[in-house]
């Protein structure tokens, strides 16, 4: 029997980093002895290392608990954690329409921050019914009044009746669950004998299992052995396994309308699988697939390779296994003169390349270089074909090429007043053109059509630096449009770096050309000959700098004891470089070729 | 076919570890420990016992140098300096002009000492002056102050044949000026060897663990470093105290002999806590390294034994390491001994690129590093080991 739907509260968490989410998480589960004491783990949700360092989340987590609330009735409640990134935006409003409340944790000393506001206005549209919380009240520094007022001020929502709680001493909770039950709307009343409409929410791949695939129910009903359709892709299944997670999976006979669970049913690859999905039943299934669907499609490209080639092989084998969980992430095989074999990837947005970088270094120990970020040029060449440019590197000769063309954006950016100026700016320096600005509770949100090759690489950084953290920022993909791009070029000793190569608004050349060189400059050690550093549009050069010749580098005191010293050194210097690439005579350090695309004004 | 091992050129050597101090000083990764007192008896036997157990193994040479290093080998009382000494001249044949040396610092409590180590056998020392001003003295953490130091000076120009020197230069906060001025003083003051060491921040040290912490201010960076190592080269030259090693300076002939066995990569025995010693028996060269902790260096000598290892060099090692050691001198090294170590160290296409480079050049057979190249050795030597 599924339960009933007016005993069912499906919700998120919305919180900063640090707030307390994860804590607020654990305290609701031990508190309705979801899991047993001893089994109780700090911070059970965040799977991953990658997010547990960066305070993000970037794949849904869920937990199905159990309350008897003081009305008498035993709730089941559903608390999804979402991910928390512009990057991920798409796969946050579908976790946010699979849950019909909100609790809004803010730290009641430090009050709203910019991440909590990006999510909160997705929960706002998606309808949810918002309950405030104010996290660590029993530090000396809390002030519950002054955060709720801002809450109020800035978020536009009654806080009113916000729950104190301190989620670490446990202060406040049984409150908290109180709240869920009687502020938080139960789900719509669906009927569970119509045909089966789930929403795929999330999927992940289990090694015993498969591909695990997390479902809220909208209508109907899914059983164990039910043979399955996903509306989008085509895919079909049987239901193998059915059941929730406490937050350990349990089996279930079925899942109804308002339910959140996972099945399983022999399926292969993440791939297969498409975040927002239907999935109905293959017999007397429903007609119409659930609104919202939207293919997810990789917007930022560069080129992954192995600093040493001996590991091309091995990372291949890790790019395979993480691509199996992740269908937003692509990869082709490259070829480039300078760094030999490696993969062209597709990513969601920087932070996306970030973490897929980071586990490959990390989980599969490969040291690699990251190529400048591209997004997908069009190219309309002279005799009417069109091309599509994944890669700056593969621009035809410009006496080949008509015109091209560049995806653009269309960005919404919230910031409290006294940033606007700063904010406005440094869109400006993007080449945004401003599409609207009005003020929304003392915030204001200017709407931007932005060139995505300006917004890649480091807008989000440089906007949350100028903003000490306080803007939320949102954008779509809005089509493609003309502009004045040319591939440049920089040569380092008179050799073209490939990696290094993107491209740029004409207008923009000379000052990314010149920032670019700068920041080399500081990145490459000092040779034992001076390195000219040049940025070049079709051979013609339009900054340059020059990287002095290394001075000093001599050990002052060597004698008969540090004879076997400086051996080892010299052993360990050789083995350092390995960490380098050589590009004709210069070595060029890992690191510097992600950081000389960072612009800092 | 290789021929045998030419050590000779390099001569052979004694060197003796004293591995105590008063205070630890915050730039030093040497092996120095900081203890109340020392009962010295047990150690100038087991010192003692340490050199006969070497002149065993490499009976028969005529030793060139003895020199005692650390640590604070000034805290060492005479007869232990003269135990150690009769030790060595019961191994082996002296010299007629051998040099020893023992390094003091400079202050009024050592200098009282210094006749008895002249009567004990040392003909030379090398005083730790560091620094000719105040402030920078307490920086480096050192107990004596600029009068006391050259008070010592005064008295070990009297005592000993030859007086050496040190000074760390490149301080924190000091500028070229500054530096020109001091050294000035100094080359007043030196008679017949200097040396002058730019402050290096080695792991293991206090100023190190400031400078994690970012708290090591004002060091000179790369350009300034190098513009002082150039104008100490210039001024030492002009004074008649050109460089004969990177840090090293001396009129022709008065060099530190025994230094020059380790940089022309000949044989020297160590004895001592933590001592390292290069010599060769039957044309293989052996590696040893006594135990560094004191407190287990002298029951494991008294009970026969005090080499934590001994191993053997292979060539290609002993190429490397000649290399090291002779790019250092101006003189530089024999390019037909190196090769005869290895051919593989030193190849004649990279000698030509970091000729054409100006960094090194050869003359009559030995390959030298121009000053261009002894300022940045240690990338060249990067670049000649395979």
């Amino acid at each position: 029997m599924s339960t009933p739907q007016h005993l069912i509260r499906n919700f998120s968490i919305v919180a900063h980093i640090d707030h307390g989410k994860s804590t607020l998480a654990d305290r609701l589960i031990q508190l309705t002895g979801t899991v047993a004491e001893r089994d109780m783990k700090a911070q059970l949700l965040d799977a991953m290392d990658i997010e547990r360092e960066r305070g993000i989340t970037i794949k849904a987590n869920t937990v199905r608990i159990d309350y008897p609330a003081k009305d008498g009735n035993t709730y089941v409640l559903n608390l999804i954690d979402t991910p928390g990134h512009v990057d991920f935006a798409y796969e946050v409003s579908r976790s946010m329409r699979a849950v019909e409340g909100s609790l809004l944790v803010v730290d009641a000393s430090q009050g709203v921050e910019a991440q909590t506001l990006a999510n909160v206005y997705t929960a706002i549209e998606a309808d949810h019914e918002i309950v405030p919380v104010l996290n660590k009240v029993d530090l000396p520094a809390a002030e519950p009044e002054r955060v709720a007022e801002q809450i109020e001020d800035v978020i536009g929502i009654d806080a009113s009746n916000a729950c104190l709680i301190s989620a670490k001493t446990g202060i406040g909770i049984p409150d908290v669950l109180e709240a869920i039950v009687t502020r938080l709307p139960a789900p719509p009343e669906k009927d569970a004998n119509a045909p089966l409409k789930a929403m795929l929410i999330d999927s992940w791949y289990d090694p015993y299992l498969g591909v695990v695939v997390l479902i809220r129910v909208m209508e109907g009903t899914i059983r164990k052995g039910d043979n399955i359709r996903m509306m989008r892709t085509g895919g079909k299944y049987g239901v193998d396994k059915l059941g929730v997670f406490r937050p350990q999976m349990q089996d279930v006979a079925e899942l109804g309308p308002g339910e959140i669970g996972f099945f399983t049913g022999s399926i292969k690859q993440v791939r297969d699988t498409r975040v927002g999905d239907t999935i109905t039943t293959e017999k007397k299934g429903a007609e119409t697939p659930l609104p919202g669907f939207k293919p997810s499609i990789p917007v930022v490209f560069c080129g992954l390779f192995p600093v040493d080639a001996n590991d091309f092989e091995d990372m291949r084998d890790a790019i395979e296994k993480l691509a199996l969980n992740d269908a937003s992430f692509t990869y082709e095989m490259e070829t480039s003169a300078a760094l030999g074999f490696g993969f062209r990837c597709g990513f969601l947005g920087l932070l996306h390349l970030e973490v897929i970088r980071d586990r490959l270094e990390r989980e599969y120990d490969i040291d690699l270089i990251t190529t400048a970020p591209s997004v997908i040029y069009h190219l309309y060449m002279k005799d009417g074909e069109r091309r599509d440019l994944h890669n700056p590197a593969d621009m035809p000769d410009l006496t080949y090429v008509d015109h091209v063309e560049e995806p653009r954006i269309k960005a919404t950016i919230m910031v409290p007043d006294e940033y606007l100026g700063d904010v406005l700016k440094l869109c400006q320096d993007r080449r945004g053109i401003q599409l609207d600005l009005t003020y929304v509770g003392g915030r204001a949100m200017a709407v931007y059509d932005l060139p995505l090759n300006e917004v890649v690489f480091d807008f989000y950084d440089r906007l949350k630096s100028v903003t000490k953290g306080y803007a939320s920022f949102d954008y779509q993909l809005e089509g493609y449009r003309e502009d004045n791009l040319v591939k440049m070029q920089i040569l380092v000793n008179d050799e073209p770096v490939d990696a290094l190569s993107m491209m740029v608004h004409r207008d923009r050349a000379e000052m990314r050309g010149r920032a670019m060189c700068e920041k080399l400059k500081d990145l490459i050690p000092r040779h034992m000959f001076k390195i000219p550093i040049q940025a070049a549009i079709g051979g013609k050069v339009i900054a340059r700098e020059t990287l002095s010749a290394m001075r000093k580098d001599v050990t002052a005191k060597c004698y008969g004891g540090d004879a076997t010293r400086k051996k080892k050194l010299l052993e360990k210097q050789k083995a350092g470089k390995k960490k380098m690439r050589q590009f004709g005579k210069v070595e060029i350090p890992q690191e510097a070729f992600i950081s000389a695309l960072k612009m800092d004004n | 076919m290789t021929q045998p091992e030419n050590w000779q050129t390099g001569g052979f050597g004694l060197y003796v570890h004293w591995p105590f101090c008063e205070a630890k000083c915050p730039y030093c990764d040497f092996n120095s420990h900081v203890v109340a007192s020392v009962d010295q008896r047990p150690w100038a036997e087991a010192l003692a016992a340490e050199i006969r157990r070497y002149a065993e193994a490499v009976p028969g040479r005529v030793l060139t140098s003895i020199f005692f290093g650390g640590g604070t080998p000034s805290l060492m009382a005479p007869e232990t300096v003269a135990t150690v000494i009769g030790a060595a001249r019961g191994s082996w044949t002296f010299a007629n002009d051998i040099e020893i040396t023992l390094e003091a610092n400079p202050r009024s409590v050592e200098a009282a000492r210094f006749e008895g180590y002249a009567r004990a056998g040392v003909n030379r020392v090398s005083l730790g002056v560091q620094s000719l001003r105040e402030d920078d003295l307490r920086k480096l953490g050192r107990l004596h102050d600029v009068k006391e130091a050259q008070a010592a000076f005064g008295i070990a120009r009297e005592v000993f044949d030859r007086v050496s020197f040190d000074l760390i230069y490149a301080r924190q906060g000091q500028n070229l000026r500054d530096w020109e001025e001091e050294l000035g003083e100094a080359l007043e003051m030196a008679v017949d060897h200097l040396s002058l060491y730019q402050l290096t921040v080695e792991p293991g040290t206090a100023f190190w663990d400031r400078a994690q912490k970012g708290r090591l201010k004002g060091l000179p960076t790369e350009d300034l470093g190098a513009d002082m190592y150039e104008l100490t080269q210039e001024l030492c030259a002009g004074a008649g105290m050109p460089a004969y090693e990177v840090s090293n300076h001396a009129p022709a002939g008065s060099e530190s002999r025994h230094n020059l066995v380790y940089w022309r990569y000949g044989d020297w025995i160590g004895v001592g806590p933590g001592a390292h010693g290069r010599f060769s028996v039957h044309n293989t060269r052996y590696e040893t390294i006594a135990h560094r902790m004191p407190g287990v260096w002298l029951p494991a000598a008294q009970a026969g034994n005090g080499d934590l290892s001994r191993d053997v060099v292979p060539m290609e090692d002993q190429a490397i390491e000649y290399l090291i050691m002779g790019l250092r001198l101006s003189e530089g090294v024999d390019l037909e001994r190196l090769h005869n170590m290895s051919r593989s160290v030193a190849p004649d296409a990279v000698i030509e690129e970091l000729t054409r480079m100006g960094l090194l050049r050869i003359s009559s057979h030995q390959l030298k590093a121009t000053l261009e190249g002894r300022m940045v050795l240690n990338s060249v030597i990067e670049k000649l080991v395979p």
